[in-house]
């Protein structure tokens, strides 16, 4: 491990004399510095996209635990009864902290993405809700089944679970989904990367037989490579990230409450993320040049 | 410094040189010749392990070519000038640059502005061109860049791959005066070349040692050269 720090140490150690013998123009330089700037931008909306899908994942997983909902369905003369013997059943029910009916304000409110502002509430048979808090020790689900059966005929209590698992779950595999998206993008990059820099050896073969000849050991020639197509790597991907982030801060916010769409702007030190992204593909492009380089190296006399 | 030992050398199924042996001392001075594709640069990139043998055994300053790394390999080669007769260079980097690139790939020195460097310049007579890029000069110009490009790190061989191949007699005659002048100085130097009058022009100035190449075999050349 540190015998391969040293050398990487080594492979980006600036050597003027070194560092001129790779003509610095030529097609393989646009495409390395394309190449990583396209990836760059890429991975900064997968890495958006997974962060924003935990913290998805994260708010419905806070927002639904802890919480459930009685749904009171009866005829018109029975529900202010039904609803009152359901508050009294859950002020006595172990593990309840509160539990409170919606006011018709509220169902309203709820309603209102769907049937929009003017919605006669009062004409329709809409359910009464009764929004429950648990404390930390929870309640007994069946045991509360029974009893509203019991008390409230009614009365259905939803605890969420069907909801809350599934959600977690799509959020957490979307997270992994943009994760297992940034590793495609760095093989990516790396294979790009080695088809440049063989595209750049073989333009140079007249440069490393020179070398050869004179006694450079392929470190030596290797180095000359891969801190030129390093460097062109970073550039690219800090252009690439730049505009990402720009992209990125144009979105709306979180606070914008636009569907799930609102949280995929980076959220306070997520923006530090941004700052390891070129150095992260610079790395690929070392490695993936130095491989390169030794491969074809080692072919030569 | 460079011993051969029955060494041969095959490539494509046809054997190019067979069963040669050869002991290369320092201070020496050797022609090479032989009819043209009598395998003259094959013999020498076998020598300074550009190309290993098939049968036999050379050794470099004592090792063994077949059991060397690649590094190793380089490394032997820093002790080796080699000039070749398409003197091959980095066409981007001036001649200066280019003459001084083995102090930077040794790591011994990176600045071409070197006072020896110039003095080198100076004695292969290119001050004058010390800045121009090798496209922009003749052939002559380019022997001896190469030239003083394969002597800067004070190699202890010169193999000089028919370096008058592309030049006139002038200038033949003069990069022969330099390569004899090194040689004075301790330095062994091996020429291949099919060029007799060279060989007998260097006879008046050396205490040369003639082989030849001939049916795949070295032989030591007679006085009738």
């Amino acid at each position: 491990m540190m015998s391969l720090l040293r050398e990487i140490l080594e492979l980006i150690r600036p050597d003027f004399q070194r560092d001129r013998v790779v003509p610095s123009t030529g097609v393989t330089a646009r495409l390395t510095g394309f190449t990583a700037g396209a990836m760059g931008f890429l991975v900064v909306f997968a890495l958006a996209l997974s962060l924003a899908a935990d913290r998805l994942g994260q708010r419905w997983s806070a927002a639904l635990a802890q919480t459930a909902t009685v749904r009171i369905s009866a005829p018109a003369d029975q529900v202010e009864m039904q609803v009152a013997a359901v508050l009294d059943i859950l002020a006595t029910t172990p593990g309840i902290q509160t539990a409170r009916s919606l006011t018709a304000e509220e169902q309203q409110n709820l309603l209102q993405p769907w049937f929009g502002t003017d919605l006669p509430l009062e004409d329709l048979p809409i359910p009464r809700l009764i929004d429950i808090t648990e404390d930390e020790a929870g309640f007994d689900a069946a045991g509360l089944r029974l009893r509203l059966a019991a008390e409230a005929p009614g009365a259905v209590l939803d605890d969420h679970a069907r909801w809350r698992k599934p959600l977690v779950q799509a959020a957490g595999r979307l997270s992994w989904l943009a994760m297992v998206c940034i590793g495609v993008i760095g093989l990516t990059t790396a294979a790009m990367v080695i088809l440049a820099a063989r595209a750049a050896l073989a333009a140079n073969a007249q440069v490393i037989a020179v070398l050869r000849l004179i006694g450079a050991k392929d470190h030596y020639i290797a180095a000359a490579f891969v801190r030129r197509f390093t460097l062109r790597a970073f550039v690219g991907a800090n252009v690439g990230v730049a505009l990402a982030a720009l992209a990125l801060f144009a979105l709306p916010g979180a606070a914008d409450h636009v569907a799930v769409l609102s949280g995929l702007r980076f959220q306070g030190l997520e923006w530090a993320a941004l700052i390891a992204v070129p150095p992260v593909l610079a790395l690929v492009a070392l490695l993936a040049t130095r491989y390169a380089a030794m491969r074809v190296l080692e072919g030569l006399s | 410094m460079i011993d051969l030992d029955g060494a041969a050398y095959s490539y494509g199924g046809g054997e190019l040189l067979s069963d040669m042996s050869l002991a290369i001392v320092q201070g020496g001075f050797y022609f090479l010749t032989g009819p043209s594709g009598a395998g003259k640069t094959t013999l020498l990139k076998l020598c300074y392990a550009a190309l290993f043998p098939t049968k036999g055994a050379i050794r470099l300053f004592g090792q063994d070519v077949t059991t060397m790394s690649r590094d190793d390999i380089a490394q032997i080669r820093r002790r080796i000038g080699v000039v070749h007769q398409d003197c091959q260079f980095i066409d981007h980097l001036s001649v200066q640059e280019n003459i001084a690139m083995p102090l930077s790939v040794s790591g011994s020195a990176t600045l071409a502005e070197d006072a020896n460097l110039k003095e080198l310049i100076a004695w292969v007579g290119l001050t004058h061109r010390a800045k121009a890029l090798p496209p922009e000069l003749s052939g002559g110009e380019r022997q001896r860049a190469a030239l003083a490009r394969a002597i800067i790190m004070s190699p202890d061989i010169i193999i000089a791959d028919e370096p008058t191949g592309n030049v006139d007699w002038e200038m033949s005659e003069r990069l022969l005066t330099l390569l004899v002048e090194l040689n004075k100085l301790g330095k062994t130097v091996v020429i291949a070349t099919h060029d007799l009058s060279l060989i007998r022009s260097a006879k008046s100035q050396v205490q040369a040692r003639i082989l030849r190449i001939s049916n795949k075999k070295l032989q030591l050349a007679g006085a009738n050269l």
